[in-house]
Formats: C-alpha cells, structure tokens, sequence
C-alpha cells in the first residue's frame, strides 16, 4: 500500500529548504521583485539548485542527478508552494526534466541536474497530460513559429520545443525571442517563444515526453498547491487570533471557527491526496489516476484556501503590500496549470469507467 | 518481556489446536481465546490481553480469520467493545473488570449507552437525571434517548447527576446500570427510515448499587471523557477498499444503467467519486500515523467528512434513479440490530446518512472542537461555567 506519511529524511529536507527561503523568499522582497527587471529570484535558485542540489533529485546519480524521487520533490514543493517562490523549479528540475528522462538525453540532463542550466518545456501551461499542443513549423532544418504561454521561459537558457514532425527539439534560448506576458500569476510568470528559423537539437519523440512530463507536473502541482493552502489556513488562523474586533478575537466568532476548520478539514485531505500521487509516481503503480483523482482535488481546495485568506484577513488583505494575493494569483493560475480539475475529473471518468451520457 | 508477533502466532496456534473451532462451540472458543489473552492483546493479562502492542492484533486475528475460528461479532456489540470496556479498564475496581470484561468481549452480555437525554444532545453535562444515594444503592430517575441496542442490553453505562448544587460538570457520576431492573423501560424511538434502531429508556427509582460505580462520585464527567475518546479512536481506525464505502452503489447503478445518465449527474457523481477517493487516503493516512506511533489530530475531521459524503452521495442516487426514486422499498416498522446500508435501496441510504452529522457529536459541535483543538482559536463563551446546575435556565 501507498505510503502516505513522510520519512525522518524528508522532514529533514523540508526543514532544509524552508530555512532556505525564509533567508531568500521573504514576503516584501517576492512582492517587489515582480514588478522588477527579474521577476525570477535566481540568487535563490541558485541556493536551491547548486548549494542543496536540488535540481538534480529526479536525476539518476549516474547522470550527474541525486537519485532521490518524486517524494522529496512533493516536499521541496510543498515548501516552494508555502513561499510562493519564484523559481523554475517545477517547470524545469520537474517538467522539463521528465520530458528528457522520457528522451535518455543525458548531456542536457547533467545540466539540468546541477541547476547550472535551465529548461523549460514549450508547451502552454495550461495543457493537461495526453491532450493536444501547439507545435513549431520545421523548415529546412530549422524551427519556426509561435508559442505561447510557456511558464518561466523568461528564465530559461534551453527551451524544448514540440515541432510538426513529433520530434522534441532542445533550442537554445538565445536563438528564439521571449517575450514576457503579462500574466496572472506574478511569481510564475507566462512568455511568449518566437521561433524564426532557429536551430534545434532532436531529442526524441515529442508525444510520450510531453505526456509523462505533463503527468509528473500534474501530480506534484498538487504538493506545491498543498504547501500554498496550509500558508493559508495557518496565516490566516494566526492573524484571527490577533485581530480583535467587538472587544474580541475575530477567532473566536464561530462563523469563522466554522470555516477555518472546513478549510483546515480540505487541507488534510488534500496532504492525503497529494502524498497519494507522489508515491504512484515514485514507485509507478496506478499512477494515471493518482495523478487525475490529486489535481481533480487539489485545486479548488487551494483556491478556496486563498480566497478564504483574503476575505478573513478583509480589507489588508485586498492591498498589494500584503502577500495573500500573491497567494491568490498562484492558486489560481494552478488551477488552470497542467490541466483544470475539470479534465482531470474527465480523465478519471476514463479511467474507472464512470462514462459520461 | 513483551510479547511480539511470534510469540502470539504461537499462542494462537495453541488456542486452536486445544479448541478446533470446528468441533468448539463459538461460545466456548470465544471464553477460551479471552482466557488465553488473544481477544484484545493490548489489554493487561488476565482481562483477555497479554499487554501487547495493539497493532500487534491484526496478527491474531489473521491467524484466527485463516483457521476459519468464529469472531465476536464486533459490529453487533460495538458500545461494549468501543466504549463501556476501554472505560472500565481505565475506572473499574478488580471486581467490576473481572466480572464485565469477559462476557461483554465475547457478546455474551450486551451493552448500551445511557448518556443523551431530551434535554441534553450537544450539552452533554447539563443532563438531568438523578441519582439518589439510599443507603448501599443509588435511586435512579429520569430518561435517556438515542439508545442503540437498549432493548437487546443486559447492562448500560449511565452517567446521572449526584449533586445539582454545583457547577454541570462537576455534579456527574458514572454507573453501571442493570438493564433487568424493574424499574428500566425501554421504549422504540422509531425513526425517519421507518424503523426503530434506537430507544428511549425511562429510568424510574432503578436501584444501582453502590458496587457498580464506575470512578467516584462527581467525577463522572472524566470518566465519560475515556468513553467518548474511544467512539472516536473507533471511527479512526479502518481500512476501505477503493470504491468501498456509499459511493460503491452509485458507481454500480451508473454503470449498469446508461439510460439514467445526464451531463449534471456525471459532474456531480465525478467530484464525489474523487471526494471519496481522497477521503480514503485520508482514513489510511490516519491509519498509518497510529501504526507509526504517531497519531495526529486528523481523526477529529474523518467523522465530519464521511458524514457529508454519505449525505451528498446517497441525495446523487436518489436522484439518479429518476422514477425508481420515488418509491421507497419498506415503511415498516422493525427493530434492526444493525444498521445496514447496503441491504436496502438508495432511499433508504439517503434517509438513514442523514444521521451522520448527528450521531456521536453533531458535525457543528466537530467543527468547534477542530477550531478550538486543533486551530487553537478562541473556545466559545461559557457562561455556565460557574453556576449551580440547578440554577441553569432550561
């Protein structure tokens, strides 16, 4: 059976990473950056991926990797969630990560593994694993076209780009034009990839890489969608029991005891469900439908935690200077990230036979 | 020494080789696995244990399970085992442990709960029965509800209130009361599915001797704290197959009948499945934390969600049969012994989950002791705190 707890290894590496980024990610300084020239704080994914080698844990050790797995990934996760840090990680040591383990190119992921090179998957983020993507037009050798979405591609040095022929192509970023978007989400922001006739390094199949990677991102959005629901609940019960209004606690108003302890009931079962999918695609068993059954779960109990953050906190936390809607911005974004709860409610429908009319 | 798993396997073997169950009569080989300590191995030597770890059980009871032995039925006498016996391990005196373990394990004498009343559901401790203590006894009156299994009981655990004159809490004593005597008049309480699981029970000058209190006088609000943790350690502690609970017979009819399927049905059957699913995870979640020694608060929040399940659940399957959901299989009037969700139709479920966010603390009373227990939010006011129970405004 599933193990659904977590080892002493794992809350030594929790507790690791989470001092990591109270020292990098603190609350102000996450605010300020998105609106400055580098949105992605790369002094931290450095800290992360070379300092803790973090960027290698999916990575055989025989490919310059750590060897570790999926369950410490959802943890690392979980803490990158709690701080909505702006760090390519899930996109590049997850996503980008498992299309090349998909491919066996183990040059690109040496340098991936030791976070000195970044990569990102050219795929929109809002595609769920196994529907159709957008692909580059191949022209006499070289790639050409548009895409769009493509979630930290601003801080990518290798893009990996789908083309018309179903090969997946490593571009350097240097040879495309990334164009950032002005996105929803400030602490995982959107590009554009424009491609005119640059050239491209054939990786492998495009189909089953895309696929597993957008599984594996699908999966372990669900850790980094419980680490941002428990900032939530645990921020949001810290200041009720501060903020006194009437001569009291607001806390203590059995109105909101009655949420907070909904909420708080969705977060454990959503720890249940994620650690569920981080274990299948550890060991590999039953893995579709972890996957489906996490993400089907895990984003409207984080997007309800947000919005719950937000109206208890009132007015403070309608205003930029207070962190929740950078909360808000990314539990949003993740529940539209690697498929909505939507498709992967149709995708378990497919998978136990429960068939729509 | 401890005793470990090899140690019990030999036991066990032992048990069954000196009582085959098929030769044995289920009577006899349930007394002689208590006597041998292999009933509930966490529990002290002498009192159906040998003082083993209780993760250790499942080993005998697999053993047990493959020898084709007979089992005590632990459904049918759930208040016994859940409640009554972990109360009077903790409590009872030698005389009270030595004479009610034994027949209440293996179901020979069946228990009851006498703790709600008319006038005390989510206020437990404002309960107005009394007890009069007259000479050796203590002279019992007034009228419990919500009584599962009272009619088929031979004993209850009651708590009764021995002084009015002193704050709720602190006025409570616990009992062990004889549901033979003369004065305990068990009445059905029928209910909403039409039938009658449970009871009202009037208590009218029922003599209870001083022997069978449990604890001592005024402390009963504690006692019964150890009975009431242990209804929730119960619900805690099981393991369900995928698809295993309510959602199992939606999921079948949805599969067998294509001609009732509608696009919003489908969204709403998909979102309960899921909810199911992960609600499992959760329960084996739990689960695995008490095997690890690590037990943490999620247990509070299992009942609460099951509850809600079961009720959105069995409403999608009324709905879903369209015209067959109309109808209702059976109005009449019985007396179950257990409550049975899968032998009767959809309607029936439906009506009968409605329970769920009643029966052993309403999931409103829940919601406030997560809030309080877990959260550390602010616990509601408590204006009785300090006044004489027989001053409270009722």
């Amino acid at each position: 059976m599933t193990d659904l707890l977590y080892s002493e290894e794992e809350e030594a590496l929790r507790a690791a990473v989470r001092d990591l980024l109270a020292d990098h990610c603190d609350a102000p300084g996450v605010i300020a950056r998105t609106e400055s020239d580098a949105p992605h704080d790369l002094a931290a994914w450095k800290a992360l991926a070379d300092g803790m080698g973090l960027a290698g844990l999916l990575v055989p050790e025989a490919q310059g990797g750590q060897g570790a797995g999926h369950r410490e990934v959802a943890v690392v996760l979980e803490e990158l969630g709690r701080a909505v840090a702006p760090v390519p990680y899930l996109t590049s040591a997850v996503v980008a990560t498992e299309a090349l383990l998909e491919c066996g190119d183990e040059e690109l992921l040496g340098r991936l593994a030791s976070g000195r090179t970044v990569a990102a998957l050219a795929v929109g983020l809002h595609r769920a694993p196994g529907t159709a993507f957008a692909v580059a037009r191949l022209e006499n050798g070289t790639l050409h076209g548009e895409l769009t979405g493509v979630a930290d591609a601003a801080a990518a040095d290798v893009l990996l780009v789908p083309a018309e022929d179903g090969g997946l192509y490593a571009v350097q970023a240097s040879d495309a034009t990334v164009t950032p978007q002005v996105s929803l989400d400030l602490t995982r922001p959107l590009a554009g990839v424009v491609l005119t006739g640059a050239p491209g390094r054939r990786l492998g199949d495009a189909d089953p890489a895309v696929r597993r990677a957008l599984r594996a991102g699908a999966g372990l959005l669900a850790s980094e969608q419980l680490g941002l629901a428990e900032w939530a609940l645990t921020e949001t019960v810290r200041y009720l029991k501060e903020r006194k209004q009437f001569n009291r606690p607001v806390g203590g108003f059995q109105a909101l005891k009655h949420r907070l302890a909904q909420l708080w009931l969705e977060v454990v079962n959503l720890r249940a469900a994620a650690r569920n999918a981080a274990d299948a695609l550890a060991t590999g068993e039953d893995v579709d439908l972890a996957v489906a059954v996490a993400q089907a779960y895990a984003a409207p109990v984080a997007v309800h935690a947000a919005e719950e953050a937000l109206q208890l906190h009132a007015g403070i936390g309608m205003t930029w200077e207070h962190p929740i809607h950078l909360y808000l911005k990314r539990a949003k974004a993740d529940s539209i990230a690697y498929g909505t709860a939507g498709a992967h409610r149709s995708e378990v429908a497919e998978l136990v036979d429960l068939q729509a009319p | 020494m401890s005793v470990d798993a090899a140690e019990l396997r030999r036991r066990t073997a032992e048990l069954l080789k000196a009582h085959p169950p098929a030769t044995t009569d289920r009577p006899d080989f349930l007394r002689a696995r208590f006597d041998a300590g292999l009933a509930w191995v966490h529990y002290p030597e002498g009192l159906g244990g040998l003082g083993a770890p209780r993760t250790l059980q499942a080993v005998v009871d697999a053993e047990l399970e493959a020898a084709g032995a007979p089992d005590n039925d632990p459904r049918r006498i759930g208040i016994g085992l859940g409640m009554a016996a972990p109360t009077i391990l903790k409590y009872g005196t030698e005389e009270q442990k030595q004479r009610y373990l034994r027949p209440l394990w293996t179901g020979e004498e069946v228990w009851c709960q006498l703790f709600s009343e008319p006038g005390a559901g989510s206020d437990l401790a404002a309960l107005g029965t009394r007890a009069v203590r007259e000479g050796e006894d203590w002279v019992v009156n007034g009228q419990k509800v919500w009584t599962s299994s009272a009619h088929l009981a031979r004993w209850a655990i009651l708590i009764a209130r021995t002084d009015p004159d002193v704050p709720k809490h602190a006025g409570i004593t616990y009992f062990l009361c004889d549901m033979t005597d003369p004065g305990v008049e068990v009445r059905p309480l029928r209910q909403i599915t039409g039938e009658a699981e449970f009871n009202e029970v009037f208590l009218t000058d029922v003599r209870i001797p001083d022997s069978r209190r449990l604890g001592e006088v005024g402390d009963g609000w504690r006692v019964a704290q150890t009975t009431l943790n242990n209804e929730r350690v119960a619900i805690g502690g099981m393991r369900l197959p995928r698809e295993g609970g309510m959602i199992a017979p939606v999921a079948k009819t949805w599969r067998e009948r294509p001609e009732l399927r509608t696009h919003d049905l489908h969204q709403r059957l998909l979102k309960l499945w899921v909810e199911s699913e992960v609600a499992r995870f959760t329960a084996e979640r739990l689960r695995q934390q008490l095997v690890a020694g690590q037990p943490g608060p999620e247990g509070a929040g299992m009942k609460l969600a099951f509850a809600r399940l079961n009720q959105e659940i069995s409403g999608l399957e009324v709905e879903l049969r369209g015209e067959e959901g109309l109808l209702y299989d059976d109005w009449t009037m019985r007396r179950p012994e257990l409550v049975d969700f899968t032998g009767r139709d959809a309607g029936y479920r439906y009506l009968r989950s409605k329970g769920n966010s009643i029966e052993g603390g309403t999931s409103e009373v829940l919601l406030n002791i997560v809030a309080e227990r877990v959260l550390g939010l602010p616990a509601e006011p408590r204006t009785d705190k300090d006044v004489a129970w027989k001053d409270l405004a009722r």
